[in-house]
């Protein structure tokens, strides 16, 4: 779970690191209400990715009607595939210096790394890639988190010596965003050392993992509703699918991440597109088959579905009958492919021929099938390969 | 031959009570794994399968000698019992248990190193099996013919597929290892073909990548070093967008890294045959 920037705050907030005075507006008016209170303030667009700014979704605004006017714009737009439902209006800093701080998970070492840097403001991987010495690294214990001397060398290695306390400070209640909420990304970029003398958060990331959800359901509660985006991944969130939107038109059902991934490439390497990644899991059960067939129909653009279930244990025959009910229940009439293999197979397929699916046991010819099937349009062909 | 599994290694369930646990340690048991014994805590004394149940890990090895063990403990609790085993002195540890959080098995990593001689697989993996031997997880046995193909990968599923052509193709496997599909994980691409370089059953390696982070690309190094093994590569997710994460909590593009081009590329650069489908595995492999 990526939380917005104002969440992002609040949490940053409650382990005790300052933020700017902000507010959150929905629309002009919330906006020109937050400018009154605040004064200047910066408007910034509410989205799960960087880059905002380049996207003209922040705005200062030294008037009211400059807040109204930004809110107007930034509300509405599409930054990388998200549409602004709501910015945040935060008191302007006057930035004296930009620091960089922050957390993440390094995979190749199967650990925490903490990454300091001088360079503030800036993309942290340009930064990587252009002055790599500008970064100072720490693998923190993952049992005792790190300690004040090991954040010390951090502050001195940057020639940051002259803000050694308020960073050790902030870097060490940053550090609490991993063992209390799980998280994988806690970001501070910029952090600002303000002509007061205040060190602050600028903007804040944090990626919480979905792995860990269940220990911290009070983020889930506070902000799950907040971060509906696609719609059909928020009605997979709720069905229990492992669903990702695409941006093409053919349907994709699999078991196992891996087989739905290689599905997905043979669907484009057949010369389709596919509208979505859907993994059912092994076990490839009725209701599941059905949930997630009624997922991927809701999105108009979808003209045909494959589906593609490699059984280990996994009975054909069961996995016949649940995708004919499936279809049958949601009355489907687009094309439909189904590629099967496992216990019982024959069964299996000889159940999907006796209802009008001609199934077939190569996943790269079930491909080619959907992609010709819904090239031409061809509605109701279900008879696959 | 095989790598770290065969008839004679004495295996522990973790979690042998429970629906998953039990499921498994009957097909496990059904193909000749040695399993010795199991785990569920408050069931010690009881008998499950005609194996003595424990308490705890400890107690299980010391009335066993166990020297592997399969955990399908549920998630809130796989992380400690992947640290009890290492512990009580288990070599071979296999977590199948899906849904680990990471920073859990961040600690497990760090808690590992004072175990050198453990050796974790997994989690979120479907275990490793050495075919007509036995088996630690939930790779099917009918996928399998025992032979001369090492295969390693990050996939369930797609593994079955490849196993299954390889095996209707006449090409059997030393072993198969499913190393799983977590960002943080226990033994790597690297670290399995180092193993299948050793062996002198194996002469051929089969490695299933997928995006997302950087170990396909690490073991390609490892191979350019110079190889025995005639070896093929797969990579999925050639078609999956950046930032989004593909069903494995791992397989996910960052930015520019962890695509499944930097990962074909490396395994070229190697020496290493890369498949475009899964069906080209069997032909580059002849």
């Amino acid at each position: 779970m990526k939380l917005l920037e104002y969440q992002a705050k609040e949490v940053l907030a409650s382990l005790g690191i300052p933020i700017p005075p902000g507010t959150v507006a929905h629309n002009p008016d919330e906006a020109a209400a937050a400018f009154a209170r605040l004064g200047p303030v910066a408007v910034k667009a509410q989205v799960p990715v960087g880059g905002r700014g380049k996207a003209g979704g922040i705005k200062l605004a030294k008037t009211e009607a400059e807040a109204r006017a930004a809110a107007q714009g930034i509300i509405g737009m599409d930054i990388k595939g998200y549409k602004v439902h709501l910015v945040y209006c935060e008191a302007a800093l006057e930035i004296q210096r930009e620091v960089y701080v922050g957390f993440t998970v390094d995979r190749d070492a199967r650990a925490n790394i903490l990454l300091l840097s001088a360079k503030g403001g800036m993309d942290i991987e340009q930064v990587a890639e252009e002055s790599p010495e500008a970064i100072a690294r720490l693998y923190p214990n993952p049992w005792r988190g790190p300690l004040d001397f090991e954040l010390a060398q951090l502050v001195y290695d940057t020639g940051l010596g002259d803000l050694a306390r308020p960073l050790i400070a902030t870097m060490k209640k940053l550090y609490r965003a991993i063992p209390e909420y799980d998280a994988l990304i806690a970001e501070i970029n910029p952090l600002v050392l303000t002509k007061n003398g205040d060190v602050i958060a600028g903007d804040a990331k944090l990626e919480i993992d979905d792995n860990a959800a269940w220990r911290h359901k009070d983020l889930e509660d506070r902000y799950g509703s907040v971060l509906e985006g696609d719609p059909y991944e928020v009605e997979a969130k709720k069905r229990h699918l492992t669903y990702v939107s695409l941006d093409g038109d053919i349907g994709i059902i699999g078991n196992g991440a891996g087989l739905c991934m290689s599905t997905l490439d043979l669907v484009e390497r057949a010369g389709g597109r596919a509208a979505n990644f859907c993994d059912i899991g092994g076990g490839a059960k009725a209701e599941v088959v059905e949930n997630a067939l009624a997922v991927i129909l809701m999105n108009p653009r979808v003209k045909g579905v494959l589906i593609n279930v490699f059984g280990g244990i996994t009975r054909g025959d069961e996995v016949a009958k649940g995708i004919v009910t499936a279809r049958d229940n949601l009355n489907m009439k687009l094309p439909l492919v189904v590629r099967m293999s496992g216990t019982r197979e024959e069964e299996g397929r000889e159940i999907l021929r006796r209802n009008g699916i001609e199934p077939g046991a190569s996943a790269w010819e079930a491909a080619r099938k959907i992609v010709e099937l819904t090239k031409v349009g061809a509605g109701r062909a279900q008879s696959a390969i | 031959m095989s790598i770290l599994l065969d008839s004679t290694t004495k295996v522990i369930v973790q979690g042998i009570t429970g629906r998953e646990g039990s499921f498994h340690t009957e097909q496990m048991q059904a193909i000749g794994t040695a399993v010795v014994g199991g785990t569920s805590p408050g069931k010690g004394g009881t008998t499950q399968f005609g194996v003595p149940v424990f308490n705890t890990v400890a107690d299980a090895v010391e009335a066993t000698s166990a020297n592997a063990s399969g955990i399908f403990v549920p998630a809130p609790f796989a992380a400690d019992a992947i640290m009890e085993a290492a512990a009580a002195g288990i070599t071979l540890i296999v977590c199948i248990t899906e849904g680990i959080p990471i920073q859990d098995m961040i600690r497990v990593k760090d808690f590992l190193r004072g175990y050198p001689q453990a050796r974790l697989i997994g989690a979120n993996c479907p275990g490793l099996i050495t075919p007509g031997q036995a088996k630690i997880g939930i790779i099917p046995q009918r996928i399998t013919t025992p032979g001369f193909v090492g295969m390693v990968s990050r996939s369930g599923t797609l593994t079955y597929e490849v196993g299954s052509a390889l095996s209707a193709a006449g090409m059997g496997q030393s072993t198969i290892v499913g190393i799983g599909g977590d960002p943080v994980l226990g033994m790597a691409f690297s670290d399995v073909v180092e193993l299948f370089e050793k062996d002198p059953a194996t002469t051929h390696l089969v490695l299933i990548g997928e995006i997302g982070g950087s170990d396909e690309e690490h073991a390609a190094e490892l191979l350019a070093g110079g190889s025995r093994l005639k070896a093929v590569a797969f990579i999925s997710g050639r078609t999956a967008p950046e930032g989004k994460r593909m069903g494995h909590a791992g397989a996910i593009i960052s930015g520019n890294r962890g695509t499944a081009r930097s990962k074909e590329e490396a395994f070229r650069k190697a020496g290493v045959a890369v498949a475009e489908t899964t069906d080209e595995i069997v032909e580059l492999l002849r």
